[in-house]
Order: structure tokens, then sequence, then C-alpha cells
């Protein structure tokens, strides 16, 4: 078919849409509804008294700080990076949260493993945390990638990684408040495992997930 | 690009004929290809279609457009190096490549019916003469003798020489 042909034809398919909101805003609508579905989560469930005491701990309260960073500044970045003409360095953005979150679960890893030697590193309770992450993950990557696949990014790729990085980010700042003790090396391993698995994950999916 | 959101057919027309040349020479950065060009082309259009509904009216046009662009060359580009790298033309120069042995039979039977003519004429005539009659044409001894005058005692020496003689030369041109 020719170019011009297909310039004509898309002319007369053309039907009114309407404008996308601006990335930054839809990024704000869903962590607005995830936060507010987190809240009432840990108001119902969570083990408050420890969760307080433990964020009351400067080097937890930086871990759970930088966990739930690295998922706002992923959902930033991959509803940034929907778009055509935004910057392809959004993508560095969730770097120093991750890396901060990364820092202070190795810290509290070698606090527990090395000075005090408390918890084993058998697999049995960290394989909560991968199935933690992974379950509450996937409702969470339902209604981002609803929201993602509306723009039809043109290059999946960086959309799809950002976007489950973000959701496992967010399910791991969950789990910090159902997880009342120190990170073994085991258990960080595990988180790893479960985000990097879910990236791996949502880039091998990303175009039926996200339509492109 | 704002009314064509809003739905104006002939403003999206006009806009998609204007801004075709300008693809066109972005496209050009990745692919010299004309044929190549018109496809990456196509799909920018196609994308751009598609992705209407991210173009900010309170931003820049021409950025938003590059960015399809580029992302549809860099993808032209790597489906057209994939494809390089998969299939091979069937022209007769790359004939002897294929990997298949059996493909390259033909053209291997006629270089060693090169050889073997070589080789045959740089034979005596008498010892070529008894080794096509007997060997490649396969005559009896009494039809060979007839047809090239030597006695049935000469065209066995001579063929059995004329053999000898093939063989080391064979193994002086291996």
């Amino acid at each position: 078919m020719q170019t011009k042909q297909v310039i004509e034809q898309l002319a007369a398919e053309l039907e009114p849409i309407k404008p996308l909101r601006a990335p930054g805003a839809r990024a704000v609508i869903w962590l607005a509804l995830v936060g507010c579905a987190a809240a009432i989560v840990i108001l119902s469930y969570a083990h408050r008294d420890s969760a307080l005491a433990r964020l009351a701990i400067p080097r937890i309260a930086i871990e759970c700080a930088a966990t739930g960073l690295t998922a706002i500044a992923a959902i930033l970045a991959a509803f940034e990076l929907s778009v055509p003409d935004r910057s392809p360095r959004w993508a560095w953005l969730p770097l120093p949260p991750l890396l901060a979150w990364l820092g202070a679960s190795g810290l509290g890893c070698l606090r527990s493993g090395l000075l005090f030697h408390t918890h084993g590193t058998a697999i049995g309770e960290s394989s909560h945390c991968f199935l933690f992450i992974v379950a509450v993950s996937v409702p969470l990557a339902v209604l981002l990638f609803a929201m993602l696949r509306r723009a039809r990014p043109v290059n999946p790729i960086p959309v799809a990684a950002m976007g489950t990085l973000g959701v496992a980010a967010s399910a791991a700042f969950l789990l910090e408040f159902f997880h009342p003790f120190d990170v073994t090396a085991i258990d960080l391993a595990m988180h790893l495992a479960a985000v990097a698995a879910l990236i791996l994950l949502g880039m091998a999916l990303r175009r039926p997930l996200l339509g492109s | 690009m704002h009314a064509a959101q809003a739905g104006d057919r002939q403003a999206y027309g006009e806009l998609l004929r204007e801004v075709t040349p300008f693809i066109r020479a972005l496209l050009r950065r990745h692919c010299s290809h004309r044929q190549d060009i018109e496809e990456m082309l196509q799909d920018t259009l196609l994308t751009l279609h598609r992705v209407r509904r991210t173009y900010d009216p309170r931003r820049p046009f021409t950025p938003w457009l590059g960015a399809i662009a580029a992302r549809r060359g860099i993808d032209g580009l790597r489906r057209r190096l994939r494809v390089a790298r998969h299939e091979i033309s069937a022209d007769a120069r790359s004939y002897e490549t294929f990997s298949e042995p059996a493909a390259n039979d033909d053209i291997e039977a006629l270089r060693a019916r090169d050889e073997i003519d070589e080789l045959l004429r740089r034979l005596p005539a008498r010892q070529r003469e008894a080794l096509e009659a007997l060997k490649l044409r396969q005559l009896s001894l009494a039809e060979a003798a007839a047809a090239s005058g030597q006695s049935v005692a000469a065209l066995k020496v001579n063929t059995h020489r004329a053999l000898k003689a093939l063989r080391a030369l064979f193994q002086k041109e291996s």
C-alpha cells in the first residue's frame, strides 16, 4: 500500500479522542489508589506495635522510606516513559532510592547475620516473603498496566521494567509492616528474587500487558 | 494535532501529508534503503495514529513526532538486521554458501569434471585414448581396439599405465 493511501485511510478512520492526563497526574492517581488500599490493609491487619517499634530504629526507617520512594519513583518513571516525547533518563529516577533500599537491607542482613547470629539461613519463612511480594504485586500490576496501556507505549521495555519494579517495591513496602524482624541474607535474597522475577515477567509480557 | 484529537479529519490528513517529508528525513538517519524507509514511514504514521491520545497540546509537536519516528526507525533497523542474519539472497555468487551440502552437488560435479579433463589432457595421447575408450565410454576391448587402432594387448597396457599416471598426478595435485 502506498503512503498516500495510508494517510487517506487514517484520516478517514479518525474519531475524536480525549487526550490523556499528564503522566505525573496519572502516576499520582495510581499511587493515591494504592496508598489508600495499603493504608486500609496496614491499619486492619499489620502488627502495628511491632512495626512502629521497628520504624523507630533509624536504619529500618530509612529502609522503609527507601522502599516506598523506590515504588513512587518507579511508578512515576513508568508513566513518564509511556509517553513518546519524555526523556529516557526517567528510567534512572528509581536508582538512588533502590540503592538506599538495598544498602539498608544489606546492613540489616549483616547485623542480624554476622553480629548477633540470629535467624538461620533456612528458607522456611523467607519463602513467605517471596509469595507475599508476588501475590500483592499481581493486583497492583493489573491496575497499573490497565492505566499504562492506554498510552500504548512506543518503547514498552523500560515502561514494563519500571512498572513491575514499582509494583514489586510497593509490595515490599507493605511487607515491611508484616515482617517484624530484621532481614537475613536469605530474606534479602528472596526479596530481590521476587522483584527480579516480577521485572523479568513484566518485560517478557510487555506486549500483551501494554498493548504495544 | 489538537484539531485531529478533536476529530477534524481534514486537518489530520493535511498534518500527516505535511509531516511525511520530515519523518522520511529522520528515518534516513537509520536506513538508506528506499523501500525500508517507506515501510518505516508507514509504521510511524500508524503508530502516531495509535498513540495520538498521548499528545499534550501544551507541549511542542515536533519532539513528540520525532520520538515516535526515531523509535520506529530503530525497530525497523533491528527487523532489517534480524532478517539479514537469517536470510541470504539466492544469487549465483552466494550459491556455494548454502549450508546443505547436497545443494552444492551440481557445482562441485562441474568443478570435478573440469579437474579430471585437465589431468586427462596431461596424459600421453595413446594412454588417454585407451582410458577414455575402456573406462569412460565403457567400450569392450574389441570395440576399443577397432576404434583406436591399438591392439588389445596395447590397450590393456596403456589403460594400466594411464591409471597409474593419473593416480600420481592426483597425488601431486592434492
